[in-house]
């Protein structure tokens, strides 16, 4: 028999089976998405964004939002920086810590806030700034987890550039200061612009701290995600479900953004 | 004038030991090693970029073991070239005069003269990932020579490059050499290059280093050159 002489089998048995299974996550998705639109229409909608608590929250989100954003990546860029440029002791360990707000749950960190501002250090900052139930506990608790996603976002970006751009710059007569403005930053552009999409998509998405640390006082702390909550508590599942529409639409904005920067980040 | 002296380097399995050795001013020099010999350790070890374990290094006279790779007067050409991707070609050429915070209408006509030497001027305003490997080729040698250092420092500059393409880079390099009266210290595999360009010729070899000028070194190495390096 000739061993040249082969069929090959029908490809189609195993595309269909993997279009089924990744079509299925898929569908789910958007099948939660259609049933809040099912549930509302565009006046409801308009009502909820005339009503002056949803106009303040999403005000006081837009502003929390943005400033932890701008925090997030003050903060990421020179952590991602060390970390991806420097071999050091204990660089293992700084980086298991910066994951620990992504996977300790919510309410966690925001207790773990709450009793760090009843320390001492904490209660001094208190005399002078109002932090606790105050907005800026907001961006506090936003800020903490937003900044580990964006720090993660860094370290994609930073490791992707080669560091010998850097040491080539520096043949060249620059400093490592220089190095970093003049070669790594505009190299890191679109990382960077990603790490503060997703921070700031992240930040609009936070409850769990906020709740504990912030607390869900109607035109004071309230976000969108705690409008979402004091409206379903009221048992205003309309309201809920048009504010709920709205961080979708932000937030899906946001991610076609970080998709059309074109950098494969994430 | 280079001296290495007496220098060590030791990394996991890999050793360059008591290496020692001295390159005048003005001289061609090809340094020449098997794959994984060292050359380019050396080569980073003279631009800084590298610490060695043991052993000196002067340039010009003077201890320059612990210099910073921008105070060693030398022009380095990667191997991989790495031209700065978000910067124009202008910005590349003209980068180290920017750090010296040359003057920009002096910057702007250095970049001119560099340019038009190594015939680039009409590429000044397009982005490095628009040209082709020899335009890169050039533009990494203008960056390096744009603030006339006194050694010129090439890392294995032709790979992949078609033979048209490198005579006409061997021409160029041989002018600017002449023109500027630099060192040139140029790491390669081929032999080509070094009949073309090298006055004289560095061997790597069981983790030790030959001199040679280039006719002896055609008259004792070139068969075991051939049968063992390429």
């Amino acid at each position: 028999m000739s061993l040249a002489k082969h069929k090959v089998g029908s490809d189609l048995p195993f595309i269909l089976i993997m279009a089924v299974i990744a079509s299925t996550y898929i569908l789910l998705i958007l099948a939660m998405i259609a049933s809040d639109l099912s549930f509302t229409n565009s006046s409801q909608i308009f009502l909820a964004l005339k009503s002056p608590e949803i106009q303040y929250s999403i005000k006081l989100s837009l502003f929390t939002c943005t400033v932890s954003m701008v925090l997030s990546i003050i903060f990421s860029i020179p952590i991602a920086y060390f970390l991806t440029r420097y071999k050091f002791k204990g660089s293992k360990f700084i980086d298991a810590i910066i994951d620990i707000p992504i996977i300790l749950p919510p309410l966690i960190i925001g207790l773990s806030l709450l009793i760090l501002f009843q320390t001492g250090v904490g209660k001094f900052i208190e005399q002078y700034v109002s932090i606790t139930y105050a907005i800026p506990s907001i961006i506090i608790a936003q800020f903490v987890v937003a900044c580990a996603f964006s720090v993660r976002t860094m370290m994609v970006t930073f490791n992707q550039i080669p560091k010998r751009m850097e040491s080539v710059a520096m043949t060249l007569g620059a400093n490592k200061r220089e190095a970093f403005w003049y070669i790594l930053i505009p190299e890191a552009k679109n990382g960077i612009f990603t790490a503060a999409s997703l921070a700031w998509a992240r930040a609009l998405g936070e409850f769990g701290p906020i709740l504990l640390f912030s607390g869900a006082t109607r035109m004071k702390t309230e976000v969108l995600p705690t409008t979402v909550f004091l409206e379903m508590s009221i048992g205003n599942i309309e309201a809920a479900v048009a504010v709920s529409l709205i961080m979708i639409g932000a937030s899906f904005v946001v991610l076609m953004l970080v998709r059309y920067m074109g950098e494969s980040v994430f | 004038m280079v001296e290495f002296q007496n220098i060590s380097i030791k990394q996991g399995v890999f050793s360059l030991n008591n290496i020692s050795v001295k390159l005048d001013d003005d001289t061609y020099y090809c340094l020449l090693g098997k794959t994984g010999s060292g050359k380019t350790t050396l080569v980073e070890v003279l631009c800084g970029l590298r610490k060695f374990n043991s052993g000196s290094l002067f340039i010009n006279g003077i201890d320059a073991s612990e210099f910073k790779p921008g105070e060693r007067d030398i022009g380095y050409v990667p191997q991989d070239l790495i031209l700065f991707n978000q910067m124009t070609i202008s910005d590349n050429i003209g980068f180290a005069l920017k750090i010296r915070k040359v003057d920009k209408i002096v910057r702007d006509q250095r970049i001119k003269e560099v340019s038009e030497m190594l015939g680039i001027s009409h590429l000044l305003q397009r982005l490095p990932r628009n040209l082709s490997g020899g335009e890169k080729q050039r533009v990494a040698i203008g960056r390096a020579i744009i603030f006339q250092p006194a050694i010129l420092l090439l890392d294995e500059p032709f790979n992949a490059l078609d033979y048209v393409t490198k005579q006409e880079l061997f021409k160029m390099l041989k002018s600017i050499k002449s023109k500027m009266k630099v060192t040139v210290l140029h790491v390669t595999h081929n032999i080509d290059e070094v009949k073309n360009l090298a006055e004289k010729v560095l061997t790597i070899e069981n983790a030790k280093i030959e001199m040679q000028e280039r006719n002896e070194f055609f008259e004792t190495r070139n068969f075991l050159f051939n049968e063992e390096v390429i």
